[in-house]
């Protein structure tokens, strides 16, 4: 058992529906991609390793505790600027005021958008709130970095920017566990994949061998279709 | 037709003279319905995002409660404030009634249910959207519903405007702990039942055109500031 999360037996049920079902995994891998067709409980998984979601059945373990941060789909950011926005989560962390700005300032450097630092974060367009997002997970500088789907809503172009600050997060030793149904993404950006379709794990396997060879039917149709 | 034009005219006439004694009743009205309504967003705020947000037993008692009381009726508050506040009552030490200051409490007992309950929806549709997010960063619930009340600032000042309008359009709890004393505790509103009572139906109606008049001046107000610090600030 060397993985740094363990989920055992792991179910969600909600509403006479099991969304998760007796998923049991290890994860070990720097930059793990959660692949699998729309409704395949994709992120559902990611909530209940991130603690959003209690399961129903089963555990979610961590070996040793390790800190984490989360990015979303839809970026959510507060009523205030961008600065403010990231300044906000390195104050529940009990950062002093001084620390705060400067960590605040070199994160959204970091993410390439330093001269909107002043600008109301509900303002800005859908990939500088997804990077803004991105800065202030960042700024916590988590030992775990979830992210549901973080380019779904985004132009390609916005796309690739997030694609290349997740690389950089992760290269500075940050894991990523990420969820996507952009199988270009996964075989971009994850050394590992887990492949699960309706709530159960179908296959847990290295990224290149993944795509060269998946070892289930159920990949190789998703594949098959993604690509088609 | 006629009456409410001489009323207009002599409403009008009662604001060119400047008239000394309507300044101050007009003056007093505004003053103990921004104060009640003031500590009313003092307590009940907080009181209502912490009902969205919160988890303690008793909190779905308090979101009815908060919910029927916002139909409060006026003279019924006036009376157990009044009994409260009387001299045999357990606050009677303080002598407060028949002062202005009755007048707010009696006025922030009416109108804190209305805006705790007006701030819970709205925070309870922020949390919706916050939720994940808030949590995923660590925060806990007070901190979450200091965070939110922040964040929903600009919607929160129509519940803000809804206990005022309540207040200061009141006439029956300010009348019983007021006493509704010329020069002392009287107000616009009861001013206006005093003058019906009397007859002098066109200065009636003048008054009630002034009343009417204050309303819609601090809600222009208000709703002018609310735009331009959602452009500055939003």
């Amino acid at each position: 058992m060397g993985g740094w999360l363990q989920l055992e037996n792991l179910g969600l049920t909600e509403g006479g529906v099991r969304i998760v079902a007796d998923v049991t995994l290890e994860i070990g891998a720097g930059r793990t991609a959660i692949l699998g067709p729309n409704g395949a409980g994709k992120s559902t998984l990611l909530r209940l390793m991130h603690g959003l979601l209690k399961p129903s059945a089963g555990r979610v373990a961590w070996p040793q505790p390790l800190s984490q941060g989360m990015v979303f789909q839809r970026p959510v950011m507060l009523r205030s600027s961008a600065l403010a926005n990231i300044e906000y989560g390195l104050a529940l962390r009990g950062h002093a005021p001084d620390e705060r700005r400067r960590r605040a300032q070199a994160a959204l450097e970091r993410v390439g958008l330093p001269e909107l630092a002043g600008r109301q974060a509900k303002r800005l367009s859908g990939g500088e709130q997804q990077r803004v997002a991105l800065a202030r997970a960042w700024a916590l500088e988590p030992q775990v970095l979830f992210l549901d789907e973080p380019t779904a809503s985004l132009d390609p172009l916005s796309s690739r920017e997030v694609e290349r600050i997740v690389g950089e997060i992760a290269a500075a030793g940050t894991k990523i566990v990420m969820t996507t149904h952009n199988l270009g993404q996964a075989r971009r950006m994850a050394d590992e994949i887990v492949f699960i379709e309706g709530g159960r794990l179908l296959e847990q396997t290295p990224a290149a061998e993944f795509f060269r060879q998946p070892r289930t039917d159920a990949a190789r149709e998703f594949i098959r279709e993604e690509i088609g | 037709m006629n009456e409410i034009s001489a009323s207009l005219g002599l409403a009008g006439e009662l604001i060119a003279a400047g008239d000394a004694r309507l300044a101050a009743i007009v003056g007093l009205s505004l003053r103990v319905s921004l104060t009640a309504t003031l500590l009313s967003c003092v307590l009940g705020m907080p009181l209502g995002a912490l009902l969205s947000v919160g988890r303690f037993p008793g909190r779905r008692t308090l979101i009815v409660l908060t919910n029927g009381f916002m139909g409060l009726p006026p003279v019924v508050v006036g009376l157990i404030v009044y009994l409260l506040l009387s001299r045999a009552g357990p606050l009677g030490s303080f002598g407060l009634l028949f002062t202005p200051a009755a007048m707010i409490v009696a006025q922030t007992v009416l109108i804190t249910p209305i805006i705790a309950a007006l701030t819970r929806q709205v925070i309870e549709d922020e949390w919706r959207e916050y939720r994940e997010q808030l949590r995923s960063l660590g925060a806990r619930r007070v901190r979450v519903a200091r965070t939110l009340l922040w964040n929903a600032r600009f919607s929160l000042t129509t519940a803000a405007l809804a206990g005022f309008g309540r207040a200061i359009a009141e006439v029956g709890a300010v009348m019983i702990v007021g006493g509704n004393i010329d020069g002392v505790t009287r107000v616009m509103t009861t001013t206006i039942a005093l003058e019906t009572s009397k007859g002098d139906l066109p200065l009636a109606l003048a008054l009630g055109a002034i009343l009417i008049g204050v309303v819609l001046a601090i809600n222009t107000g208000a709703y002018l500031f609310k735009q331009w610090a959602e452009r500055r600030w939003g």
